[in-house]
């Protein structure tokens, strides 16, 4: 092909364009986790802030102990999953928003992997946290 | 990927100024935005000083003043002249509206009018809005119904049914909101932007219309209709004071109550 010569690449109608590959049956789902999620970290935050505040200055004994307690475990774990759920839900948007073409796919990969595997190992950790205070004397 | 500059091509530059007549008492100054297709070079301001003592209040007036009287190549879309028509929505005082409902005096400074943003030009401030027509034929914004209407009149409607449609009925489908939509700029080929989102819901909400799950479903994309971030500019801009953020809002509302 000549570079220099005029050439369009995309003959399709518009109204093709505009009907594209069709709707994609989801988002619903998306959308109201999105929101179910930013109402649930309102109390888990706050429940946190305050726990950390009646924390401060405790020794390693104390907080171990703490964590071996069933209500903070799951409170915990709760929290860090909530978190990270929401925190792929958004990038997700983020990513969608300005991720364009061949990157899009991959880059929304990554997301999914790795807010997956930083909640996770949240998650280990407080596991591990509540064994050790569990049978802490 | 993300883009952070204008293509080259795109750029700005400084254009011809037209000053005001002699004598002229109430100046002010319009800078508009030029482009055409004819040449390759890039868009330029041109400058246009008019005297206010002479020319209509509204911004359309000015804009055909200086077509008239200064500078015939000076290109825009404009009939009705009254709001109705939604021929002349451009990018005036960094706003998306109607130059004939918009009055000079509101604007303070020098009067900057530019085409309708991120759409394709066509000339000067005519932006192309092909696309943004084909998403709107593409939600089939017409009475879909499967029962034959009364043989002898047309199909009713309770007063409440319909005044569900008020706010969107008014919608002259200027583009105003769809082009001042940021999520419509980064994803307008899939996303189908407040003003069509507006439409669809006019027929959702239509107590006549029969086709209520086949329009959800066919919303129902993270695209089409969960690209709305809820920036809420199409509500803030639109010259009719209709509110198309609520109607977005409406359907996911209604997508979620099929689902729960």
């Amino acid at each position: 092909m000549n570079a220099s010569a005029p050439h369009i690449e995309v003959m399709r109608s518009q109204l093709g364009r505009a009907r594209g590959l069709g709707a994609g049956h989801s988002g619903v789902a998306h959308w109201w986790a999105e929101r179910v999620t930013a109402a649930s970290l309102l109390p888990l935050s706050t429940w946190f802030v305050v726990q950390m505040f009646r924390l401060g200055g405790a020794d390693h004994t104390e907080v171990v102990k703490w964590g071996g307690k069933p209500v903070n475990a799951t409170m915990l774990i709760a929290l860090i999953i909530t978190t990270f759920y929401h925190a792929q839900l958004g990038l997700q948007v983020i990513v969608d928003d300005y991720v364009h073409g061949k990157a899009h796919l991959p880059t929304r990969l990554l997301v999914k992997i790795g807010t997956s595997l930083l909640g996770l190992l949240g998650v280990i950790a407080v596991i591990k946290l509540f064994v050790r205070g569990s049978t802490a004397k | 990927m993300v883009e952070l500059r204008l293509p080259r091509n795109s750029t700005i530059g400084k254009g011809k100024t037209f000053p005001a007549p002699a004598g002229a008492k109430n100046v002010r100054t319009f800078r508009i935005y030029r482009w055409t297709p004819d040449d390759d070079k890039n868009p330029v301001i041109d400058s246009y000083e008019l005297d206010l003592d002479t020319i209509g209040p509204m911004v359309l007036d000015a804009i055909i003043h200086i077509k008239n009287e200064i500078d015939p190549t000076l290109t825009f879309r404009r009939s009705c002249r009254e709001g109705i028509c939604g021929s002349c929505a451009m990018n005036i005082d960094g706003e998306n509206t109607l130059a004939c409902l918009k009055p000079i005096k509101d604007i303070k400074g020098d009067v900057r009018i530019y085409p309708l943003p991120h759409m394709p030009i066509v000339k000067d401030l005519v932006s192309n809005l092909d696309g943004a027509y084909a998403q709107l034929r593409s939600i089939q914004p017409w009475m879909q119904a499967d029962s034959a209407p009364p043989p002898d009149s047309e199909r009713k409607q309770s007063i409440e049914e319909r005044a569900k449609l008020d706010g969107m009925w008014e919608c002259i489908l200027c583009f105003c909101c769809t082009t001042s939509c940021p999520s419509y700029w980064w994803n307008g080929d899939k996303y189908l932007g407040p003003a069509v989102l507006l439409a669809a819901y006019r027929w959702i909400a239509d107590s006549r219309d029969e086709h209520t799950g086949d329009r959800l479903d066919g919303l129902e994309d993270t695209f089409k209709l969960y690209a709305c971030r809820t920036i809420m500019n199409c509500t803030q801009t639109c010259p009719k004071g209709l509110n198309p953020a609520k109607a977005i809002g409406r359907i996911k509302e209604l997508q979620l109550e099929r689902k729960v």
